[in-house]
């Protein structure tokens, strides 16, 4: 017998659902190019083409052919527009709507699923069992085999192009959502249609009907599709209902919060380039959800129930009505319920030589068995296939009887077939339903787990609670759902009878007994086998939480759609457990992947965050500023004159401060105003120094704490007034730490009258540095005396400069005299230019944020979070003494008296020098006690930061050490990237360490 | 993601507010005088209940208030949020259980 049919891939079967094959439509898959038509899927046309190989296994490389019509597919995960900036890796062909010039590629195969050199894989199939990676990557390491399995092992490609497509997300209300449009969801619609409830119905695929679409049904005296046409039509005209194709929902979160992802315009494919939005993120707050989500086929387990053209009857059935394809010429249908038997008479109704029906039930004879009999499709009742022929494609089965509860005996027959339509029954869809906290139980009868009981507001209807039968779905839609939400029943909308008859139970059949469990699949995507449930449970894992990461089974793209209950079935038999005392995995989000790109929407590039600019921006980009973001701010980091490079700008600038004057654009610096009568009581709580000896006018370096001891921010504070503070932070702790003492304010101490004002972005400040600052800023319109002697360092003055109110402190991160000027934020650019032109006669030179860090460093100024890391203490930085003088508490004064707080040999601030003058000084690299470390070696601390000070020519800098507070002057090593350097320990400033220049 | 009524802004989602933590946890009046044991206690060791819980939150991306809120840890249901520096009153709360535990 000859099955290999003459491919006219238009050539459909009549009253083919959703197809129309006068309209053509070519695409490549593999490289090659195919004809389909509109209404197909990518897994139709291939199908229709008569492709039988669409993809390999994970583990295995087994050749592997369509499995399924829908979501549930875990074979033909597709690269869809590789290399093309429209690039969608892991796609389901089942998914995709084909458009003209799509261009697919299978995966995880090379070159091509056809000839997949990487398929010799599973002639080794025993080296690869559940746990391998665990076990037999272990020597030398894992990273020694990462290179080798990740290349094997890939699940699709990365995109490597920018993404060429914009997003979007969209925010929506509604009283009641409800997820799936199939029988159940349009019913559950229609009863709301016209009712004062805003409902949103929602469905993943590209047109409502659900399983109708592939289904030949009756509804009273219409077919399944006109009940769908009719019932769409009549929700079309209701102001109260929304409705949404394309549009799947991934997520359930808390308080019926659910996330979605609409496909606006996939299924135009790479025309729509540019245009209009991809995809978007819909995140949707219900008052109430209907889940109406269906339920999905589960395959049968027997030996090489993976092979090419073994199908799920409903995905056959499906291909057949829809698309009018035929999976095959000659089909056997292997079940273990009458409702397979639908999709033999579909078959045979189509042409299609039905050449077996293998129940594996022995006893049944209801009217599913009699119609079958009528048709002369010949019915082995109590069989089951032993054995597929065919590698690449089934080309026979060979059937046993089934003695009952999974045993076979010997063959008694063997029949020539292409196809296998396979049911081991339905699991509802209830992933959702776990998601939202959902509990299920198991229903014995129906052999499946259901909804049980769950906290949100939600119902769950038709096949998704097992009421598979279709009057249930339409008696769940139009009677149950109003009742549930307390609105009127509408008399009109009777159940029509349909076409159900009486249904001969169904039987457990969970997987083959006594055949090879090594060829018995349950995730195919994954290569799980029955064999590695067993592994699994002789190496006593009980937790099915722990038999899914130990077998991975369920972990693959498609999260166990197809895998789940059959898995924990077979543990369940294992263990000689019932499958409730098992118990399920809770499903987690997402139900189905999402695009990255959809949960960015438009927050990318420079729209991601807030861009803030100083208010001389302008100023610094016209002067050759080199603008870097920092916490936020567009910062100049150095100004580049023509003809120089990075370090020659950096050496230029700090050269000029240490011997002329430099300016500074200090304006993100964080100021936090305090004002009341307990500010100065407040802040004595909330720095480690005392504040209540501040006079008013004078400024104070300060450190603050969290209650753990731990070094959270330092900075200059001022005292403006008797009740008036001004508390600079770091540039990015302002926003951090005025809401940190709000806390402390609101929760602690709110009898304290005190208000706090984050002013940072209030203020655009000008720092003047450099041994001839005074001279320049004397040269400024102002009432301030900027003399010696009536302004000295760490002194604040009110008054005015240039025309507008300003507050000039003296306060220095440079170790040169300096003059920090702040006016209001609109004046900053005013003031930068009258200060540029005033310093003018001395060479003012603007310096960015890079020389001020080496500026810092020569004068050993901490950086917090740079110098100190999440353990400092202020004991760690030599504030000891100081604390001591203080005599009241302050946050987290308790735990630096902790004995790991006070121990010697902690991580201490210090200066470092190099004691080559050649080598530099690498941020980052540990100190070690040997000139030869044997590595691994215990880390004695870290160099923090790092630069070559142009004043000192040589590289110096600051680092965190063990003990060094004792070992000033000693000398030790640092380690890094197999290089070992001598370094000494020296105080923290490198540069003028009695600070005599400050003055001036 | 919940939905927070802000005493302050009403009914907002939570991705506006932050969670600061077990309500009702007191600073120690004088640090000074408590053990290492007492002090860590303080710093560390939560009621973390399986229940009803009582939280501190903040509506940061709005008013900026700190506000208490009783929340179930296993169904998220907010059974009441109440004002700084006050208990809840709702019923089968026993609040002087809760409160003492937390200082335990
Ligand atoms: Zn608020």
């Amino acid at each position: 017998m000859n099955l290999s049919k003459q491919i006219n891939p238009l050539d459909r079967v009549t009253n083919a659902h959703r197809v129309n094959p006068a309209k053509p439509i070519s695409f490549k898959f593999d490289g090659k190019t195919y004809v389909g038509c509109e209404g197909d899927t990518l897994a139709s046309a291939l199908l229709a083409n008569d492709v039988t190989v669409v993809g390999r296994s994970f583990k295995l490389h087994r050749p592997r052919g369509l499995m399924s019509a829908g979501i549930e597919e875990s074979n033909a995960l597709i690269q869809l527009e590789s290399g093309s900036g429209y690039d969608e890796p892991n796609a389901r062909a089942t998914l995709i709507p084909l458009y003209e010039g799509l261009n697919a590629k299978g995966q995880n195969s090379w070159p091509n699923v056809n000839r997949d050199v990487f398929s010799v894989l599973s002639l080794f199939h025993r080296m690869f069992p559940a746990s391998f990676y665990y076990k037999s990557m272990m020597w030398p390491s894992w990273h020694f085999y990462e290179g080798l399995v990740r290349k094997m092992a890939g699940l699709g490609k990365l995109p490597e192009l920018p993404d060429k497509q914009h997003y979007e997300k969209q925010n929506i209300h509604c009283d009641v959502l409800i997820c799936g449009g199939g029988a159940s969801g349009l019913a559950a619609t229609l009863a709301l249609a016209h009712t004062d409830k805003k409902v949103l119905l929602v469905d993943a695929q590209e047109e409502f009907g659900g399983s109708l679409l592939g289904e030949n049904r009756s509804i009273g005296s219409q077919s399944g599709l006109e009940w769908v046409e009719n019932t769409l039509s009549q929700l079309q005209a209701a102001p109260n209902v929304t409705m949404l194709s394309r549009t799947m929902i991934s997520g359930y979160y808390d308080q019926n919060f659910l996330v979605g992802s609409q496909r606006v315009t996939n299924h135009l494919g790479r025309s729509n380039e540019n245009k209009k939005i991809r995809e978007r993120l819909l995140r949707i707050r219900a008052e109430h959800v209907v889940l109406a989500t269906g339920a999905i086929e589960r395959p049968l387990v027997f030996p090489n129930n993976d092979r090419p053209g073994i199908m799920l009857a409903s995905g056959v059935q499906c291909y057949l009505n829809r698309y009018g394809v035929k999976a095959g010429q000659r089909a056997v249908v292997v079940c273990n319920n009458d409702n397979a038997y639908r999709v033999a008479f579909d078959m045979a109704n189509a042409g299609v030589d039905v050449a077996a029906l293998i129940d594996t039930r022995a006893s049944v004879n209801g009217p599913f068995q009699s119609k079958i009999k009528e048709m002369g499709i010949p019915l082995y009742a109590g069989t089951m296939i032993r054995k597929v022929h065919g590698r690449r494609k089934v080309k026979a089965v060979s059937i046993a009887a089934h003695n009952g509860d999974g045993h076979l005996g010997k063959t008694i027959k063997t029949i020539e077939c292409d196809l296998v339509a396979m049911s081991a029954g339905w699991t509802p869809t209830i992933h959702l339903y776990s998601q939202a906290g959902g509990q299920l139980s198991f229903n014995d009868e129906l052999k499946c787990f259901v909804p049980n009981r769950c906290d949100q507001n939600i119902s769950v209807i038709g096949a998704a609670n097992g009421r598979f039968h279709l009057e249930e779905c339409l008696t769940d839609g139009l009677h149950v759902v109003p009742k549930t939400l307390g609105t009127t029943v509408n008399p009109e909308l009777n159940i029509s009878a349909c076409d159900e008859f009486a249904e001969e139970p169904s039987e457990a059949y969970w997987y083959t007994k006594n055949e090879n469990s090594e060829k018995q699949w349950l995730d195919f995507q994954y290569d799980v086998k029955v064999s590695d449930i067993e592994l699994a449970n002789r190496e006593n894992f009980l937790s099915i939480e722990h038999v899914k990461r130990f077998t991975t089974n369920g972990m693959s793209v498609d999260q166990g759609k197809t895998s789940n209950v059959n898995a924990l079935a077979v543990m369940a038999e294992l263990c000689g457990k019932k499958i409730e005392q098992v118990g399920t995995t809770k499903f987690r989000p997402p139900y189905h992947p999402v695009t990255i790109g959809a949960f960015a929407g438009r927050d990318i590039r420079e729209n991601y965050s807030p861009r803030l600019e100083m208010p001389a921006h302008q100023w610094h980009v016209a002067n050759g500023a080199h603008m870097e973001d920092m916490g936020g701010w567009q910062r100049p980091e150095y100004y580049l004159q023509s003809g120089e490079a990075e370090e020659d700008a950096i050496r230029r600038e700090v050269l000029a401060v240490r011997h002329s004057v430099g300016m500074f654009d200090g304006s993100p610096l964080g100021k936090i105003e305090v004002k009341g009568p307990d500010a100065a009581a407040f802040l004595n709580r909330i720095y480690v120094n005392n504040v209540e000896s501040l006079k008013t006018g004078f400024a104070r370096y300060g450190l603050m704490c969290n209650e753990n001891g731990v070094v959270m921010d330092d900075g200059v504070f001022v005292r403006l007034s008797d009740d008036h503070f001004l508390l600079h932070t770091t540039s990015s702790g302002a926003s951090r730490i005025s809401l940190w003492m709000e806390e402390w304010l609101q929760c602690e101490w709110p009898n304290l009258q005190v208000v706090i004002c984050n002013a940072t972005t209030q203020w655009a400040n000008v720092t003047v540095s450099g041994p001839k600052a005074r001279d320049v800023v004397a040269l400024l319109a102002s009432d301030i005396d900027f003399s010696r002697e009536s302004f000295p360092h760490m002194q604040v003055r009110i008054g005015t400069v240039n025309g507008v109110d300003a507050r000039v402190l003296r306060a220095s991160f440079t170790g040169e005299i300096s003059y920090e000027i702040s006016v209001p934020a609109r004046y900053g650019q005013g003031l930068w230019e009258a200060i540029y032109k005033a310093g003018e006669a001395y060479g003012i030179t603007p310096y960015g944020i890079e020389s001020l860090l080496v500026l810092r460093t020569e004068k050993g100024y901490l950086h917090i979070g740079v110098d100190t890391d999440g353990t400092t203490n202020p004991l760690d930085l030599g504030w000891g003494r100081a604390i001591a003088k203080k005599e009241v508490d302050f946050i987290g004064r308790r735990s630096l008296s902790r004995p790991n707080d006070t121990r010697d040999d902690r991580f201490q601030f210090v200066g470092i020098e190099v004691v080559n003058p050649s080598d530099s000084l690498p941020v980052g690299g540990h100190f070690v006690n040997s000139a030869n470390p044997i590595i691994p070696v215990k880390t004695m601390g870290y160099v923090t930061s790092s630069y070559y000070s142009p004043n000192l020519d040589k590289c110096i800098g600051l680092g965190l050490v063990e003990g060094a507070s004792a070992r000033a002057g000693e000398e030790t090593f640092v380690y890094s990237n197999g290089k070992t350097i001598a370094v000494k320990l020296v105080q923290p400033s490198h540069f003028d360490s009695k600070g005599e220049r400050l003055n001036g | 993601m919940l939905r927070i009524n802000c005493p302050f802004c009403g009914i907002r989602d939570e991705e506006e507010f932050d969670c600061g933590g077990e309500a009702h946890v007191t600073r120690p009046e004088n640090p000074a005088n408590l053990s290492d044991d007492e002090w860590s206690h303080y710093l560390f060791n939560k009621v973390n209940t399986k229940g009803i819980l009582l939280e501190r939150w903040r509506h940061t991306y709005g008013c900026r208030q700190w506000f208490n809120m009783a929340r179930h840890t296993v169904s998220h249901e907010i059974i009441e949020i109440y004002p700084m520096g006050s208990f809840p009153s709702f019923n089968g709360m026993n609040v002087e259980n809760v409160v003492k535990e937390v200082e335990a």
